[in-house]
């Protein structure tokens, strides 16, 4: 693989006009991958989920090198009906547009940061492989004061041009004092054994509001990581709502400081998976100062030979008195092949907080089965109004009406 | 000074801490082959004996010392040690305990163990390990009569090869973790408990540790046998003199539970846990597993866990047996710069196999504290549950409480539910206690107790006083 790297390294910064130092920094960037490797099974932080095992069996040999030079068409029929929205459009890894239209001029402010390179505590290896070959990175600032009309969606798409690729990609964004942001991840897939490597880096203000919404419900047989820093100020509230369906595996990873008072997040997440799919969603809360809060609740429908792991940590820092931490994971196992790893953690150094998180799995409940089919219903019918109850709890969370009906419509759930 | 105060200051400083004068035979320091040959031989051992602890020793040198544990220490040197120690006096074993060295019998008196029959009221049948070699057992004979063999794990050797031979590193085998294995290759003594078939043991059996002799490792270890259809309740506690300097304690307790058997097995654990500033004390690193070989039947395990600088264990329950339960009841107190990592493993293994783990933590001072734990359903344990329960109670800002359980479910037939809570004492109860006349430091032994009550309760009664009364103490001086 190591020659690979060095190879594909060099094809794709020839094509860039980088400065020495910044060719420097993402050589070193790269060496440390290099060293590193994929994440392997001996890291306590995957040891539910191996991904060099997973990209050796489902991809085999990977390629780095991805030629950004020509444009892809944008395919408009991927666009999200029936709701008003800014668009951010990536083909297979590049930027093709980006598109505020709803908003005011001058309220948004797109930068160019692609000489920067990101660097996070609670990371891994992956981190170095993006910063090593991502070679465009966009911050996305929200003013002072403004919250944007309509939601932005972000479309991940690829198409059937690539095969066993990895595709590096990178944005930034910063929630000025009492901005808001409505963000949507929508992943369209037209390709196969593909790996997708995404950073985001989220700078909220204070009173700044971001809800990030991680849509991956089409079935593809790529494998997904993603990694979403969170800094949070004052009062700032972060909600994050993972639908973790499409891959043939997925990993979500959250690392969320809560820096200042009042500061609050929220992560919650539904896995439905079926065949051989393996998705995990990581999830660290950082409460680093007093009075700060966070609700974590992820759900968990498990059939055929799939397996969900949830690792969620909250940590209090001894000056993080009056912290308020709740964690609960759910996982119903409808298949004897399937199986729910979980490792909800607690590191607490303070001593004035209230904390606690719960787990459970288990199979459908046959009472409940029976108590619907007395009433009429077919067992199918018992079946999945029970599953659909079970994941509903999780959805009704969202916040954004708008949004909750979206993705309520796409996971077929009616009330 | 009034009584009540004094009192009070006797129970403060750690009452065992003294040491005793004592001539000692000890092997070499260091680890080697002629140090395991010097044991064995001393011991007088078969050869088989020796073979399996060469075995572990050829093992121990390839492994590398663990180093995910949350509480860290300085690298211990295991060259530094002497691995065998024992009283001069006991080199022929006396025939009878009043052939004993009064010095034993004067320091096991000091320990609250009255080796001597009088203590018959008791009812209860003592091992006493000081330092390398168990120095007495009481109630020999009574237990003889029920076929119920209950001696040094050494004499059991000579006398029950068939016996030892077969469960001997059936449930922790010579190729384990590092510390256990370090066990295997160099343990010197501990008890030995066969529970004949149908037999139910008409008393609590009991082992008292004691570490005497300074830069000493005691390895000792311990193997309980329940044939089929028998019951036993054995009790473990453990006191070593204040040192300067850390001494390591790797024990192996291994628990085989045949049909319908059930093992219940408590442990207070009072090492020496170091001065204030965390100078000294005992590290803690013992391996105790049981397995539930047979249907039906049931291993418990109860700990307090006061003492000991660092305490890094995993009491685990390997649920082999269809219908098989176990069970993992625990408190751990940790106070000033004490360090615990304990937990426990639940390994569902058979059909309809049931567990359940009770874990309750208190830190206070700068100490900290963390419950890790494993409960892995096979995909062939069908129907199997288990329900975790794992509280913490922060007292200060200086500690830290950390809960790591690890939660595998890999059959759709099983349910497992777990919770965790950490939290502080709140006002109100304090406030409600010392409005009824208690001073503060009652008022948190009070709230504190019945934190612990649901572990307190599994404890023999004779045990559980003791241990209710070790739980103040522990928390003595770390209010206000």
């Amino acid at each position: 693989m190591k020659e690979q790297l060095q190879k594909d390294f060099y094809n794709s910064i020839k094509n860039l006009s980088l400065s020495q130092k910044d060719i420097e920094i993402k050589k070193f960037c790269l060496d440390n991958f290099i060293d590193k490797g994929f994440p392997n099974k001996k890291e306590e932080d995957w040891k539910f989920s191996d991904l060099n095992q997973i990209i050796k069996n489902n991809i085999g040999e990977l390629s780095f090198y991805n030629d950004q030079a020509s444009t892809n068409k944008v395919d408009t029929s991927v666009f999200v009906d029936g709701l008003e929205h800014n668009k951010i459009v990536f083909i297979n890894g590049r930027i093709e547009k980006i598109d505020f239209e709803y908003e005011k001029k001058g309220q948004i402010e797109i930068i160019d940061q692609s000489e920067t390179i990101n660097e996070f505590e609670n990371s891994n290896s992956l981190s170095d492989l993006n910063n090593a070959f991502t070679n465009k990175c966009f911050k996305i600032l929200v003013k002072k004061g403004y919250q944007l009309a309509k939601p932005l969606i972000i479309y991940h798409t690829t198409n059937s041009k690539i095969w066993s690729k990895n595709i590096n990609l990178r944005l930034n964004f910063e929630l000025d004092k009492d901005s808001s942001l409505r963000l949507i991840d929508l992943f369209n897939d037209a390709s196969e054994k593909n790996f997708l490597n995404i950073f985001y880096n989220f700078e909220l203000k204070e009173n700044a509001v971001l809800k990030n919404y991680k849509v991956d419900k089409f079935e593809n047989k790529n494998i997904k990581y993603s990694f979403n820093n969170i800094d949070q100020d004052k009062n700032s509230i972060s909600e994050t709502f993972i639908l973790s369906s499409g891959s043939n595996f997925s990993k979500n990873e959250i690392n969320c400081n809560l820096n200042g008072v009042y500061a609050s997040a929220f992560v919650n997440g539904v896995f439905s998976l079926n065949k051989e799919k393996h998705h995990e969603i990581r999830s660290i809360i950082n409460h680093l100062t007093e009075n700060t809060k966070s609700y974590q609740l992820i759900k968990s429908v498990l059939d055929e030979s799939s397996k969900a792991v949830y690792q969620g940590k909250i940590f209090v820092n001894s000056d993080a008195q009056k912290t308020d931490g709740y964690q609960l994971s759910k996982a119903i196992l409808l298949n004897k092949e399937s199986e729910f790893n979980a490792k909800p953690e607690l590191e607490i150094y303070a001593d004035d907080v209230k904390c606690s998180h719960g787990s459970a799995s288990g199979s459908l409940n046959e009472d409940s089965i029976f108590y619907l089919m007395s009433r009429g219903l077919s067992y199918q019918q018992s079946r999945e109004l029970l599953i659909n109850g079970f994941l509903l709890d999780v959805v009704e969370k969202i916040t954004d009406s708008e949004i909750k009906n979206l993705i309520k419509n796409m996971l077929g759930i009616k009330e | 000074m009034d009584n009540r105060q004094k009192e009070i200051n006797n129970l403060k400083d750690y009452k065992y801490g003294f040491s005793t004068d004592i001539e000692n035979i000890q092997a070499p320091k260091g680890l080697n082959e002629d140090v395991i040959k010097f044991i064995s031989n001393i011991k007088k051992e078969p050869a088989w004996m020796l073979e399996f602890r060469l075995k572990a020793f050829e093992r121990f040198k390839v492994l590398k010392e663990p180093d995910w544990q949350k509480p860290k220490f300085p690298k211990i040197d295991y060259q530094d040690l002497y691995y065998y120690s024992a009283p001069k006096s006991m080199k022929d074993k006396p025939k009878s305990l009043d052939e004993l060295d009064p010095k034993l019998l004067e320091t096991y008196k000091k320990l609250g163990i009255p080796l001597q029959e009088q203590a018959r009221l008791n009812g209860i049948a003592v091992d006493a390990v000081f330092d390398s070699v168990s120095v007495a057992t009481t109630f020999k004979d009574e237990l003889t009569k029920q076929g119920i063999i209950f001696c040094p794990i050494s004499e059991a050797i000579q006398n029950h090869p068939e016996l030892v031979k077969k469960y001997l590193g059936s449930v922790i085998p010579t190729s384990d973790h590092f510390f256990a294995t370090l066990n295997s290759a160099v343990f010197t003594d501990g008890s030995f408990v066969y529970i004949p078939e149908g037999v139910r043991c008409p008393m609590e059996l009991s082992t008292y540790f004691r570490i005497n002799a300074s830069n000493t490792g005691q390895f000792e270890r311990t193997l309980i046998i329940a044939d089929k259809g028998s019951y036993v309740s054995y009790l473990e506690g453990c006191t070593a003199p204040m040192r300067d300097e850390n001494q390591l304690h790797a024990a192996n307790v291994e628990l085989v539970a045949l049909d319908d058997a059930e093992i219940k097995y408590s442990t207070v654990q009072n090492w020496y846990p170091g001065d204030q500033d965390g100078k000294g004390g005992i590290y803690n690193f013992v391996t105790k597993r049981g397995l539930c070989k047979g249907k039906n039947s049931k291993i418990s395990w109860t700990q307090v866990e006061t003492g000991s600088a660092i305490t890094w264990k995993y009491p685990s329950c390997i649920l082999k047996g269809d219908n098989s339960v176990g069970e993992f009841y625990s408190i751990a107190i940790t106070n000033n710069h004490q360090k615990a990592d304990t937990g426990t493993k639940m390994i569902h293994l058979g059909k309809n196999t049931k567990s359940k783990i009770i874990s309750k933590g208190i830190s206070a001072g700068s100490s900290d504290m963390t419950y890790r734990g494993l409960v892995d359903i096979s995909s062939k344990a069908k129907n199997s549950t288990n329900y975790t329960q794992c509280d913490s109670l922060l007292m200060g800002n200086k500690c830290g409480a950390h809960t790591v359980p690890y939660i595998k479910n890999k059959n759709s037939e099983s349910n497992i539910a777990h919770e965790a809570t950490t939290s502080k004492i709140s006002e109100e109860q304090l406030h409600y206690c010392q409005q009824r006349g208690l001073n503060p430091e009652e008022a948190v032994g009070l709230i504190v107790n019945g934190f612990c009550k649901e572990v307190l309760q599994q404890l023999p009664m004779e045990f559980a006083v003791e241990a209710q009364k070790l739980v103040g103490i522990s928390l003595e001086g770390s209010v206000g």
